[in-house]
């Protein structure tokens, strides 16, 4: 029953509803969307579009922002130095020539014990023993040695002076001599290769201890009396009333840093660790945390190091939960950057192209109505600018920008000019030929015999059917001008930090470093270069069948 | 044919005048640090003249100290002797290292057209006979990739995959180390080995641009007349390809290869900077960079010379393959 009402209803040829009649905008339209390549095309640049431009503000991170890191870095905490000059003290009052430390050490390693200062005064040192020197001022005295007890005492105690009963101090030469030079002696200082460090930072030796403490310790005895006080001596520590007053040592400790009091404590672990040959030691802080300390010993000197968390810049952090592609050189959030790249990689091929295709169609559209004088000048001109290589030419501008310093916009803004300067004579040759051939055809002189005025026949009737080709040579020709501007980045000569620009991320990979170990850093913006102009050339491509269906079989 | 060759040589040399005065305009925008440093380095010499002095006589030693107008016609009245000057960067006449590096980039270049035609034509009439198949849309998107493919990028991946990963060819270089220990044929191929990766490079970059000419042209054949009338006849399908379409879809593409053989000579700049393969691409680069100007003053001048004697080229071959040219 329905069959034959269908053929039983009466149709014309040209019944709408038989005959769907679509516009040519339409056509071309469904031609397009049939080409699966310009589809895809088509999603991805939708989708590089979304990630530039709506990424960019979903993005918690700017484009410049720099990420720090915890790290644990081995740092200098202390230095300690084997001692190896006398360390002198000088006793309240007294005056101690300037070349008194270069005498000191020659006198004692030669044992030539009485010496002249430059000066002329004679000075001797009394050896206590064990590295430790009384210096004093001599003057020569006449007396004779020979059955004095204390002199005699002495020479049984290996001492070169001596103390008479009336108080008074001798110091004498060449002890096996039959008669040995005898001068009187007045105290001046003590001359030792030891540090004192205090166990309270407020304590000030006084000259008194230190000779007490030396004397004691290079006697082996187990205390002393300085200032009317009784002092102990316990192997390297000095204490008094029973509490640690001061700690002897022959390594010298510096702190590293400023403002940090190294405890005589810490001291003495350290020297324990150093004599005992160990590469490590730990010692509890203030907040009686274990912390481990590296010896580094380089010719006596020996650097004691501790890890310390400190705050650096995250650079190279692999792909992470916060980074998802990771960060480049200067800690900077990747994605951030691929996002704010992709923004001014698009819209420097937009804008180029833009202006591109409007010298290129005012350009050739006058070179090809107008015909004449005019098209050959025209035309010339765009030959000449034809026959300047690009590359170098962008290289060499580049290079002028880097030395007036322009800035990260501004070269933005010229890379933009420069581009569209030189690439509009392509289209300019397009419009031109296009006009050329329309102008001949019967819908034109139709035009002109209905004598419309030329702007309407430049603008109504040549301007649209030039359109199809400028649509598919600016979709095509995007493609190489982000190309363009990649390779102009890439070569470090485009645009420059702080901006970034998919071309500048891959910049990374002159470090051959960088390339073999931390690919996260160039792929993805290598790959969203590709796939971008892979895109615009599928669209051209499909544009173009879709405008011109000639070519279909 | 005498009568056309002729006008368009004048065209061109009329042409390059005005491109090569561009050029040296621009050139003379170019940083002068070079001069800068030299006078810098000469002034503090003991007992020297002061370093403004220096500057003033590099300056008028190197023809920068004219008007831009006056100094272009001094470096053109040299140049048409072929007198390019020294270059400042290599301190050698820039002939001299212009044709102490050309070879390698003539190498490199040739090496991959060669590579490019054998593939590219016969994959480029494959697609164009079989339409919307399968391997039609292989080829074109082989060949959109190839054209989409930034070059330093695929450079980069071909270095991180064989030199980084597998270790088989060197990163950079024309020459290993052990160059010099080795025998005649040895020290031959280990240079093309180290030519492999750049000519690889090279031929994916630029495959796609004459494949997808080669299908274009083919399709425009195929959809002619004649092919209809030679299928009409009853010829074999192969007969009809072989022997009509192909020899049809030649002209065109024998022109373009025509017109790109100067272009072989130009280099590859970032090719070869990225290999640091020592052509003129990458000695254009350095010099570039240190601001050498009379080498990159004489570069741009023979690009410019390469564009136009291709275009001229390309007229000419079209003119002897298309004898309907000729009659015109």
């Amino acid at each position: 029953m329905e069959n034959t009402n269908v053929e039983n209803k009466e149709m014309t040829l040209d019944d709408a509803a038989r005959v769907k009649v679509l516009s040519p905008g339409m056509m071309v339209f469904k031609r397009f969307i049939r080409n699966k390549l310009a589809i895809v095309g088509m999603v991805i640049i939708v989708f590089m579009f979304l990630f530039s431009f709506v990424g960019g503000l979903l993005c918690p991170y700017s484009q410049s922002q720099v990420f720090y890191t915890t790290d644990k870095i081995l740092k200098d905490y202390a230095g300690a130095t084997t001692i190896d000059q006398y360390q002198i003290q000088q006793k309240e009052g007294a005056e101690l020539p300037s070349d008194i430390y270069s005498k000191t050490l020659i006198a004692a390693s030669t044992g030539k014990y009485v010496f002249e200062t430059r000066k002329g005064d004679v000075m001797g040192l009394g050896n206590v023993g064990d590295g430790v020197y009384v210096i004093y001022s001599l003057q020569s005295v006449n007396m004779l040695l020979r059955k004095n007890a204390d002199y005699d005492a002495a020479v049984a105690a290996g001492e070169n002076f001596f103390t008479d009963s009336k108080g008074d101090t001798y110091l004498f030469q060449d002890t096996g001599a039959a008669n040995p030079d005898v001068y009187g002696a007045t105290e001046l200082g003590v001359a030792a290769m030891k540090s004192f460090t205090a166990y309270d930072k407020n304590t000030k030796f006084s000259y008194d201890f230190y000779r007490g403490a030396l004397v004691a310790m290079a006697n082996g005895e187990n205390s002393f009396e300085a200032d009317g006080k009784t002092y102990t001596v316990d192997g390297e520590v000095v204490s008094a009333d029973g509490a640690e007053y001061a700690f002897v040592s022959d390594l010298n400790f510096n702190a590293a840093n400023a403002g940090v009091f190294i405890s005589p404590a810490y001291k003495n672990a350290a020297m324990e660790a150093v004599e005992a040959g160990q590469s490590s030691f730990t010692f509890a802080d203030e907040n009686g945390e274990e912390v481990e300390y590296v010896i580094e010993n380089k010719n006596g000197q020996y650097t004691f190091r501790k890890y310390q968390e400190t705050r650096v810049i995250d650079t190279y952090a692999r792909p992470s939960k916060e980074h998802w592609v990771g960060t480049d050189a200067n800690g900077m959030d990747l994605l951030a950057r691929l996002m704010y790249g992709g923004r001014i990689s698009l819209l420097i091929g937009f804008v180029v192209i833009f202006i591109e295709v409007f010298i290129g169609m005012i350009m050739g559209g006058i070179a090809g109505f107008f015909g004449g004088w005019v098209d050959n000048l025209i035309m010339r001109f765009v030959d000449v600018v034809y026959c300047i290589p690009t590359m170098p030419l962008y290289l060499i501008l580049g290079s002028i920008m880097d030395y007036y310093q322009a800035s990260a916009t501004t070269r933005i803004y010229m890379l933009c000019v420069i581009m569209a300067v030189i690439g509009w004579v392509g289209i300019a040759r397009i419009v031109r030929g296009q006009i050329l051939s329309l102008r001949e055809q019967e819908f034109m002189v139709a035009a002109e015999a209905t004598g419309i005025s030329t702007y309407r026949r430049i603008f109504k009737h040549l301007i649209p059917n030039v359109v199809p080709q400028l649509i598919v040579f600016a979709s095509m020709g995007l493609g190489d001008v982000i190309l363009a501007e990649a390779t102009l980045s890439f070569l470090g000569l485009g645009i420059k930090y702080p901006a970034a620009s998919w071309g500048s991320i891959i910049n990374a990979v002159n470090d051959s470093y960088v390339m073999s170990n931390y690919v996260f850093v160039w792929l993805p913006a290598g790959l969203f270069i590709l796939l971008t102009v892979l895109a615009f050339n599928f669209i051209g491509d499909g544009l173009r069948d879709a405008f011109d269906p000639k070519m279909k079989r | 044919m005498k009568k056309f060759i002729i006008r368009r040589l004048l065209i061109s040399v009329v042409l390059l005048f005005f491109v090569s005065m561009i050029i040296y305009a621009i050139m003379r925008l170019m940083p002068t640090s070079y001069v800068e440093t030299q006078a810098m380095a000469l002034a503090t010499r003991p007992g020297s003249k002061s370093y403004q002095e220096w500057v003033d006589q590099l300056n008028a030693q190197y023809g920068l100290d004219t008007g831009i107008v006056q100094g272009y016609f001094k470096w053109a009245t040299k140049a048409i002797r072929l007198d390019f000057g020294e270059s400042w960067y290599f301190n050698q006449p820039v002939l001299q290292k212009f044709s102490s590096v050309i070879w390698y980039s003539f190498g490199l270049g040739l090496a991959s057209f060669i590579i490019e035609i054998v593939i590219a034509i016969p994959a480029g009439i494959l697609a164009a006979r079989k339409q919307y198949s399968l391997a039609d849309y292989a080829i074109t998107v082989i060949a959109l990739i190839g054209i989409s493919l930034p070059s330093f990028f695929f450079a980069t991946i071909l270095k991180y995959v064989f030199s980084i990963r597998l270790g088989w060819v060197d990163l950079y270089g024309i020459v290993s180390r052990m160059h010099e220990s080795m025998s005649s044929t040895g020290k031959v191929l280990d240079m093309v080995r180290h030519m492999i990766l750049p000519t690889l490079t090279l031929v994916v970059v630029s495959i796609g641009s004459l494949m997808r000419y080669t299908r274009a042209n083919m399709l425009e054949v195929l959809n002619s007349d004649y092919i209809r009338t030679a299928r009409a006849k009853g010829l074999s399908e192969n007969r009809v390809i072989n022997h009509h379409a192909f020899r049809n879809t030649l002209i065109p593409i024998v022109t373009l290869l025509g017109g790109s053989l100067p272009g072989l000579f130009g280099g590859a700049m970032i090719t070869e900077t990225l290999f640091q393969i020592p052509g003129i691409g990458y000695t254009f680069y350095q010099c570039v960079t240190q601001g050498d100007i009379p080498f990159v003053m004489f570069y741009m001048v023979f690009m410019a010379v390469l564009i136009l004697m291709g275009n001229l080229i390309a007229d000419i071959t079209y003119a002897l393959v298309d004898p309907r040219v000729r009659v015109n």
